[in-house]
């Protein structure tokens, strides 16, 4: 008994070591940071900036823009992962990897595309012309902010979902069908409540990269749409002043882990 | 005669161009349990899942109650499924479970909770309502699948291999268990099985089936005792199937030697088969003055509880005796039956039949 436990301990050291080193120590670097003053001292000044107008105001844009991205994710896949794991057919999961394929792709390389695409002279507004149609004001709005998001974050809503659904079994709809359910019943009593935890799932790993991205709000918003993630990053690379940025990323922090809590309360009492 | 309930017309079905059922007929009347019988792959599920709704035939059609019913999808038909693997919905609890047959056919509250009481009773499972579907063993969970199916009233209760994952004491138990139901609740089982224990414990009438074709359909009794081809006679219980000669009428020459029969009419020195179960089999002491006594020497005897198995070699065959005697390896022992326990089959024609005789 003593001795499994050594080998166990011994086999769980370097994660130990890794955790410690790469989590824990730079979260207590970023702790240290937001609850000292640049001068020294403790203070709190340095998350109750969230207080002010402008930062108010990327706090609400972010989560309107991630909850955006989210829920259009979830309703683009929902259906096809529905359609695919229900398909008797063996090219099910090989869709799937298809529409995952995005995320081998590096991301920054991505958005940039996005952004030939969406531009002022880009291919959609070629087309536009070509077409004698007026030009759209695409590039640098809410819209390409959320057209990226959805493009490099859809894949993590499609890999849970599909997981889930494709391991509901065939019985289960058949029982329902049995028991007199049409194919709207057995959807609502059978499919999406058994769907449930991919739903969170992905949900979660939407809307959490969404809420503090700042790479696709830079490239697709050209700078003029700021994101909570935009005036961190700016705030380490351009104003130098770490105590803030550390303030604004424990903030975001405990802002999305106290919805987490919330939700997984919700989804208790459920 | 009973109201006819289901029929079967030329069914066929194929699957990736495998002929699974072949130009199928059959009849199920009220109240009857009937159990199709045969080895994986005959069909028998196939056809249960036709009627269920849950395939469509390529052909033929699929009567109740008068009303072909061929195109109807399942959740239209007046009949409920016990699945093999329960298929009970993880997320919900027992009662919910139950219920959502007459919740879809819009029960009031008070008619689905008495209905619940009542079917929980009916399978021995008084209390169970709250209880989540993980906490229950394979048994209960078939209870709880037979409870949900039989809360809706259906006509015809179809059974997919229902006993198919149980453990040996607990599918016997569920035998006699579903007799009782069956008697209770007085509806049509149709039971799809490849134990033919199961079947000829339970059933009204077996339908043995065997690669899309229905071999022989008749009480559990005929079917064992009156076997039509070998298929039948191998397949449910144990055998001796040989290659003989019917000499004349009531006489049949095996391995050379002459025995007694009761079958008439298969013309003189006609080759058929020639089936005699082990339990009909009487070994006596070998006798080498009487040139018609078949000897054989004993290779095995096996203790079996209430008999013994005994096996006897006899020139090329080597026969299954159930023997409530035990007998000495090495033993020279004589085989004798009586007429009336040799039965005799005719010989496969066609290169069809050929196939299912050469089923082992």
């Amino acid at each position: 008994m003593i001795k499994t436990r050594r080998v166990r301990n011994l086999f769980m050291a370097p994660f130990a070591v890794w955790s410690i080193l790469f989590i824990i120590v730079p979260l207590l670097l970023i702790a240290g940071y937001a609850f000292t003053a640049e001068e020294g001292g403790f203070t709190l000044a340095n998350l109750a900036i969230m207080g002010r107008w402008e930062y108010r105001k990327a706090l609400w844009l972010s989560v309107a823009l991630a909850l955006a991205s989210t829920v259009l994710c979830l309703l683009i896949a929902y259906p096809l992962c529905l359609i695919l794991a229900q398909w008797k057919l063996k090219k099910g999961s090989e869709l799937i990897l298809l529409f995952v394929l995005p995320l081998w792709m590096n991301s920054l390389l991505s958005t940039m595309a996005w952004q030939t695409i969406l531009e002022r002279n880009g291919l959609i507004n070629q087309l536009m012309r070509l077409l004698g149609l007026p030009d759209l004001h695409l590039i640098n709005t809410p819209f390409a902010i959320v057209l990226g998001m959805i493009y490099n974050f859809l894949p993590y809503m499609i890999l849970p979902l599909y997981t889930v659904l494709s391991a509901i079994s065939v019985h289960l709809r058949e029982a329902a069908q049995d028991l007199g359910a049409g194919p709207w019943h057995t959807f609502l009593h059978v499919i999406l409540p058994l769907s449930v935890p991919g739903i969170i799932s992905g949900i979660t790993l939407v809307f959490i990269p969404s809420l503090t991205t700042f790479v696709i709000s830079a490239m697709l918003g050209g700078g003029k749409i700021l994101l909570i993630g935009n005036i961190i990053e700016q705030e380490f690379t351009a104003t130098y002043n770490w105590h803030l940025g550390s303030g604004l990323s424990m903030f975001l922090m405990i802002f999305i882990i106290f919805n987490m809590i919330l939700s997984a309360v919700f989804e208790r009492n459920e | 005669m009973a109201q006819e309930l289901i029929r079967l017309e030329h069914i066929s079905k194929q699957f990736d161009g495998q002929l699974i059922l072949d130009d199928l007929e059959l009849v199920i009347h009220e109240n009857e349990f009937v159990t199709l019988l045969g080895p994986s792959g005959c069909g028998k599920t196939t056809t249960l899942r036709i009627i269920g709704g849950f395939e469509k035939p390529d052909e033929g059609r699929v009567i109740f109650e008068g009303k072909d019913i061929t195109d109807l999808p399942p959740y239209k038909r007046q009949l409920n499924t016990v699945f093999q693997k329960y298929a009970l919905f993880p997320h919900m609890d027992v009662a919910a479970n139950i219920a959502f047959g007459l919740r879809m056919s819009k029960k009031s509250k008070t008619y689905i909770d008495d209905k619940i009481k009542y079917a929980l009773k009916l399978v021995n499972l008084d209390g169970y309502e709250h209880r989540s579907v993980d906490s229950l063993s394979g048994g209960q969970q078939q209870r709880i699948a037979i409870a949900r199916a039989i809360v809706n009233e259906p006509k015809v209760l179809l059974l997919d291999e229902p006993l198919g994952a149980l453990d040996l004491k607990m599918r016997q138990d569920m035998q006699y268990e579903l007799i009782r139901l069956k008697k209770e609740l007085g509806i049509t089982f149709l039971y799809v099985t490849h134990d033919q224990e199961e079947a000829l414990t339970m059933s009204d009438m077996v339908v043995v089936m065997n690669q899309g074709y229905i071999q022989q359909m008749g009480t559990p009794v005929e079917v064992y005792n009156e076997p039509e081809c070998a298929f039948v006679a191998d397949f449910i219980g144990d055998s001796n199937i040989i290659d003989s000669v019917m000499v004349r009428d009531r006489l049949v020459r095996i391995m050379g030697k002459e025995f007694e029969c009761v079958d008439t009419g298969f013309g003189l020195e006609t080759p058929v088969d020639v089936v005699i179960r082990p339990e009909d089999v009487m070994l006596v002491p070998a006798d080498d003055d009487d040139p018609n006594a078949l000897n054989g020497v004993v290779t095995d005897i096996i203790f079996k509880g209430v008999f013994y198995e005994v096996s006897v070699m006899t020139e090329d065959y080597e026969w299954q005796v159930n023997s409530l005697d035990p007998f000495e390896v090495g033993k020279r022992v004589r085989i004798t039956v009586d007429p009336f326990d040799i039965q005799i089959m005719n010989k496969p024609v066609s290169e069809d039949e050929e196939a299912i005789a050469s089923y082992d």
